[in-house]
């Protein structure tokens, strides 16, 4: 079981469930996301240099990478917030050049910051985003409480987002994202000032999405967190140094953690933190 | 439509869930307008005057009785000598003094005439002048009053000069400032209150979520709009409803062209907020170019402080590029005067010019923001 390594690294020490990684990749061999030779250019600097990579469907992709190594450019480029200086690329089966409002509709987005609004309700803030993706209101209101139960947020239904405690917040972020059901969901650092306990229950989540066939592209500095990524990238100087699942990646670079795979990519990194 | 519905009431949700704002934008426009209507005028009102009469001279007793009983001045007391009179104002007891030369009354009558000196405190140049030119006429008013009533004399015959203020006869300073301060509060809330809101997604990182979802930008930011047009139509109903009844300022002209009017500068205002929006990264600096750049002009070069005509050349030509300048005229001219709209069509043109130029360059830099 060489595959799923963070999985099991994953239930041990955290009691979470055993996913079989390999019976969902071949139950659905598609890519949901194929990028072809895309680079970004800001003037003279190069923020994304060339980079190609996949993304099959239902797995969760690990977009690892130091600071200022372009990840959040790449990012944005997938999600339509920018366009690529060359190079193309397909998300959820639409061109991110000629496409994007297509691809809006079928992705959720997590943002780095927590951005929610904070002096709505839990309640208001998911009608906003499901009303915002379209979902139909019968639909939307059954999705919302199906939420609420979940997240055991019942009983705060009411009250304002901004009161809640940060793990709250985060979790609560993460399933608004995801209140229409995109194909791929995009999350920008998304356990960033969470505690440890609370970041467990918020990779359980995205495990719970991932089985419902969501697709999640995770960015994270956390490189335990790495572990739990069927596969993973790392970008350095704005190329990718490195793509494989974890498990490849350690055997590779003869490391014993995803960590000591950064470090001996990173050593080589021109641009600094 | 429905994503548009869906944001449009999230827009009115944080309206109304937040109080206080909301209470400053409906209590701002309340409080000034009761303030300016009542408590700060130009007008003058409760002047202490002192009197020094060398010999108890009756004509001079009976001119300051009358001055006393109008209702701006109040006798105080009376004096010996200038210097009496000097030291009193220092003590701030009075603010003017009249001071009549020896033998008044029989001047009166031989041919060299006689004297009354006004003197008043003009540490505020304003009011000093205003209170002299009430004095002044008030006097001649009473020997107009009291030469045609007993004797013929030379200033019977005289040459009276006759004064009618049109449009305002008692010359109430709300009429002045109920325009002026309609200018203000609408760029207020309209050009202040979008601009934050929507840099305010910009600093918490909303507006990134917002751009990724489906909702066209150009949705956001009308969804921004529409509730600080609803909220400032609002205001525009409570301040000619407190002009009208409770200021007792009648609209002279057209009710329509006054809202029309108001409509055109309330979308301006929000064309501006709009742009300054897509400039400025924080909340800070939004407020601070809506309070400094547009409203500093409004107060200083619109006319509703100080008159334009009276300004320097160069400053006259900076007035005419402060929206408020038109449209403070404009309201004036519907409102005050009541002429007809033909009359207003500059005004209009020049607002309706002013709020397509800067919708066209707030909507193209929103979109090159994106990129």
């Amino acid at each position: 079981m060489m595959g799923n390594g963070g999985d099991i690294l994953y239930r041990m020490t955290h009691g979470g469930r055993h996913r079989d990684l390999h019976e969902h990749l071949v139950r659905d061999p598609r890519n949901v996301i194929e990028v072809d030779h895309l680079t970004k250019k800001f003037g003279d600097f190069t923020a994304v240099d060339d980079i190609t990579f996949d993304v099959r469907k239902g797995e969760i992709f690990g977009f690892l990478g130091a600071n200022g190594a372009g990840k959040t450019t790449a990012m944005k480029m997938l999600t339509g917030l920018s366009f690529p200086t060359s190079g193309t690329g397909q998300v959820a089966g639409y061109n991110i050049w000629t496409q994007s409002e297509m691809i809006k509709k079928r992705i959720g987005y997590m943002s780095q910051k927590f951005a929610l609004y904070g002096d709505l309700t839990v309640y208001d803030n998911m009608q906003l985003f499901a009303g915002i993706y379209g979902v139909p209101r019968a639909e939307a209101d059954a999705r919302i409480c199906n939420l609420l139960e979940r997240l055991s947020l019942v009983q705060e239904k009411d009250s304002k987002v901004g009161d809640l405690p940060q793990g709250w917040k985060q979790k609560l972020a993460f399933s608004v994202s995801i209140i229409h059901k995109p194909e791929i969901v995009f999350l920008d650092e998304p356990t960033g000032g969470v505690d440890p306990a609370a970041r467990r229950q918020f990779w359980e989540l995205i495990y719970e999405a991932v089985d419902e066939g969501i697709t999640a592209f995770v960015t994270t500095h956390y490189m335990d967190e790495a572990e739990y990524c069927n596969r993973i990238s790392m970008m350095v100087d704005g190329r990718i140094g490195a793509f494989d699942s974890p498990a490849a990646l350690k055997k590779r670079y003869g490391a014993g953690s995803i960590a000591e795979v950064f470090d001996i990519l990173a050593r080589g990194a021109k641009r600094g933190e | 439509m429905k994503e548009f519905n869906a944001f449009l009431r999230k827009e009115f949700l944080h309206i109304f869930r937040d109080r206080r704002t909301l209470l400053v934008l409906i209590g701002l426009p309340t409080m000034l307008i009761v303030l300016f209507g009542f408590a700060i005028s130009t007008e003058i009102r409760n002047v202490s005057v002192g009197l020094c009469v060398p010999d108890g001279d009756m004509t001079a007793l009976r001119l300051m009785d009358k001055i006393d009983r109008s209702r701006y001045f109040t006798y105080v007391a009376s004096y010996q000598s200038e210097e009496d009179i000097d030291l009193a104002m220092k003590r701030g007891e009075i603010d003017v003094a009249l001071m009549f030369g020896d033998g008044f009354s029989s001047g009166l009558y031989s041919h060299d005439g006689s004297e009354v000196s006004v003197i008043a405190d003009a540490t505020n140049p304003n009011n000093a002048s205003m209170e002299v030119m009430y004095l002044s006429s008030i006097i001649s008013g009473y020997f107009r009053e009291e030469f045609s009533a007993g004797m013929s004399g030379q200033t019977a015959g005289a040459l009276v000069p006759n004064i009618r203020m049109l449009y305002n006869p008692q010359l109430r300073s709300s009429y002045n400032f109920v325009p002026g301060i309609m200018g203000l509060i609408l760029m207020l809330i309209c050009s202040l209150m979008t601009s934050v809101s929507i840099v305010r997604e910009k600093e918490t990182g909303s507006m990134e979520v917002l751009l990724v979802s489906p909702v066209k930008p150009i949705n956001i930011v009308l969804a921004k709009m529409i509730p600080y047009l609803v909220i400032s139509s609002a205001v525009l109903v409570i301040i000619l409803l407190l002009t009208i009844f409770v200021l007792k300022v009648p609209v002279a002209g057209s009710f329509f062209w006054m809202i029309l009017v108001s409509l055109i500068y309330i979308i301006l205002s929000l064309g501006l907020g709009l742009f300054v929006s897509t400039v400025v990264k924080t909340q800070i600096i939004a407020t601070l170019i809506c309070g400094m750049i547009f409203l500093v002009p409004v107060m200083m070069f619109s006319g509703m402080l100080y008159p334009i005509e009276s300004m320097p050349v160069p400053l006259q030509w900076f007035a005419q590029i402060i929206p408020a300048k038109w449209y403070i005229e404009a309201t004036r001219k519907i409102m005050i005067e009541g002429v007809s709209v033909q009359y207003v069509t500059t005004e209009i043109l020049i607002l309706t010019g002013m709020a397509a130029v800067v919708f066209a360059a707030a909507v193209i830099k929103f979109k090159d923001r994106l990129e």
